[in-house]
């Protein structure tokens, strides 16, 4: 696990931790391993959307779990990032019902207003557009996930509101 | 206007709440499977119906509900998959999000059968707003009192939670999705054992997914020989049917199982025909890893009948002439769709979500991948198109869980149906420069330069 020289600051709130707990209430007592995904899920949204190596060792230490348990997790699944990433992430669906319904054109034109690549953060950190796999959104496409929400039948016009509106501090990111 | 089971509440104001959907008929289900029926009774009522597993495989939900071992004295699990994934496929977040008390009635009265006292709904990661919605109607139903202990007085307890993934279309695999719900990488286990011997913690375990689960109460208030009256066959009661692509509705659609391909693709009702007209092209009757069928095997099978949506009709022939219901992801194409790109994406698609644990599926889909993609861009070889069909066929069958055979297939009915395709770019690489290169010249019109018909 490549560990970034890049700071990350540890905030397990409260609030967080009470999460965690009712978290792990879900699971008999001896199995609270199976509370990692949920766990990470909740650490990296109250850690700007990124886990570093040491917030993993983190986790593991309240799930009494080796390091390395969390580590294969967060390097297996593809919604924990292991970098800083922009604060708003457009992950547009690549899968070919979205392409049937033009999303490839859709993100060339995104990343060319914002002046960046795909996976490439902007300058500021504010934004950063990501190509994924399937969304499950098939019927609406072409679409992206933005936070905890699905924005679907996008056009030009759509996306150039929501740069607009995340710029406006508008737009919520997570469902609490 | 066929019969709806699972949708049939959905357009009443307010359902997703306790209230609104206790007052329209709601865990009327649970009232009677908890006071009035046995376990047993209800796996019986279940079997009855004749429900196959609405998540693709199509195994008959009864019978693997009777599979469960009641006898080792370990705690059982029910696990419900909602970890939709399948390209095409979007029917089951219909659901979640406008009548999660559907589900979770169904979750009760299936676990009450199974005789579990703690289950788990694993949702997909990405569907974070329909874990909320889930989470706040499981949190209505225990203030209620349906979940819990000594529901309804009946002395039957059950807890049960939501659990979310992180993002990984091979945990829809039941293994895989067990594995992940422990804190794990979702890497397939080697049956046997099966779950219902060996599961969740090592417990007899069923998963089933969402909508199989959903339809249970209406089997339950209505029993099961109720149900199998509905469909045609051996492919019996509703499903639901998520619509994509060239198509001038999309959107998830409930059938009666037996409806024509024709009827649904071309009436008002449902799909409405084509975009902008256009003519068909291709259709994918069951998520991307069943295989497309070309124009002329659409609306009749090989022997000139008409093609149903049933398990049966659509799978006839075999995979020479008949693709699968799979889970009911319906992609349609015109055409302006190039066949090529969109193998090439399935094949991505495959690529990226292989857990790497077998190698024919870890290397192949990579092959499968890489290949596709030199012939799409205008780099392709003239054995490059048999060296795909050679890829397909050693991953098929050679891997622990069916992502391989999913990776494989559409890539082997993509040359099979349309081989000319693959030729055409293989042969004229300026004509496909343009990643829209069949939106102004279709394929059809292309097609003497090949100088083949499609098989």
């Amino acid at each position: 696990m490549e560990r970034l020289n890049i700071k990350q600051e540890i905030n397990i709130t409260e609030a967080l931790m009470e999460r965690i707990n009712e978290l792990l209430s879900h699971y008999p007592a001896d199995k609270k391993k199976s509370a990692l995904l949920p766990v990470l899920h909740d650490v990296q949204d109250a850690h700007d959307n990124w886990l570093s190596v040491e917030l993993m060792d983190k986790v593991a230490e309240i799930l009494e779990i080796k390091p390395i348990e969390v580590y294969e997790v967060v390097s297996f699944y593809t919604m924990f990032n292991q970098r800083p990433v922009g604060k708003y992430m457009f992950e547009f669906c690549q899968t070919s019902p979205c392409c049937l319904r033009g999303v490839e054109n859709l993100m060339d034109y995104t990343c060319d207003k914002l002046g960046v690549k795909v996976g490439e953060p902007t300058a500021d950190g504010m934004f950063e557009v990501r190509g994924v796999e399937c969304l499950g959104a098939c019927g609406y496409a072409p679409m992206m996930q933005l936070g905890d929400f699905f924005q679907e039948n996008l056009t030009k016009d759509k996306i150039d509101q929501l740069i607009a509106d995340c710029r406006d501090n508008k737009v919520i990111l997570h469902d609490k | 206007m066929s019969k709806k089971i699972l949708l049939e509440k959905t357009s009443i104001p307010g359902i997703k709440t306790y209230e609104v959907y206790r007052q329209n008929g709601g865990y009327a289900s649970v009232e009677k499977a908890l006071k009035s029926m046995t376990p047993d009774e209800v796996v019986e009522e279940v079997k009855a119906s004749g429900l196959r597993g609405r998540g693709g495989a199509g195994f008959p939900t009864g019978m693997k509900w009777s599979f469960i071992d009641k006898k080792s004295g370990k705690p059982r699990h029910l696990v419900c998959n909602a970890d939709e994934s399948e390209p095409g496929t979007f029917k089951d977040r219909f659901l979640m999000e406008y009548i999660p008390h559907l589900l979770i009635e169904g979750m009760i009265t299936s676990s009450y059968a199974l005789e579990a006292n703690l289950s788990y709904i694993y949702i997909r990661g990405e569907y974070m707003w329909v874990y909320k919605i889930l989470e706040r109607a499981i949190k209505e139903a225990y203030a209620a009192g349906w979940l819990g202990k000594n529901i309804l007085g009946t002395g039957y307890n059950l807890d049960l939670y939501v659990h979310c993934g992180g993002g990984a279309y091979i945990c829809g695999e039941e293994t895989a999705l067990i594995e992940s719900l422990e804190g794990k990488r979702g890497n397939p286990r080697i049956k046997p054992p099966f779950p219902a011997v060996s599961g969740l913690w090592s417990n007899p375990t069923v998963v089933n997914n969402v909508e199989s689960i959903a339809a249970v109460p209406w089997i339950v208030n209505n029993t099961g020989a109720e149900y199998a009256k509905i469909g045609i066959g051996r492919s019996t009661g509703t499903k639901l049917i998520s619509a994509s692509g060239h198509i001038k509705n999309p959107g998830v659609y409930e059938i009666e199982l037996g409806l024509s391909v024709d009827e649904f693709m071309n009436s008002d009702e449902y799909l409405g025909g084509m975009i902008d007209d256009r003519p068909l092209k291709a259709f994918v009757p069951g998520g991307s890893s069943v295989p497309v069928l070309p124009a002329n095997l659409i609306y009749k099978t090989a022997n000139g009948e008409d093609r149903l949506m049933s398990y049966e009709s659509l799978s006839d022939g075999g995979f020479a002439t008949g693709s699968m219901l799979g889970s009911g992801g319906f992609i349609v194409y015109n055409d302006t769709a190039c066949i090529v790109r969109n193998t090439w994406n399935f094949s991505r698609f495959y690529h990226h979500e292989s857990c790497g644990q077998c190698s024919p599926c870890r290397e192949g889909t990579g092959w499968l991948e890489k290949v596709l993609h030199r012939i799409e861009n205008g780099h392709g070889r003239e054995e490059d198109i048999d060296l795909l069909w050679s890829i397909q066929s050693k991953i098929e069958g050679n891997t622990i869980c069916p992502l391989g055979d999913a990776a494989a297939w559409p890539v082997a009915a993509a040359i099979r149906h349309f081989r000319d395709e693959f030729e055409y770019h293989v042969r004229f690489p300026e004509k496909i420069k343009n990643r829209d290169h069949f939106v102004n010249e279709p394929f059809e019109k292309v097609r003497h330069l090949v100088g083949k018909q499609t098989v």
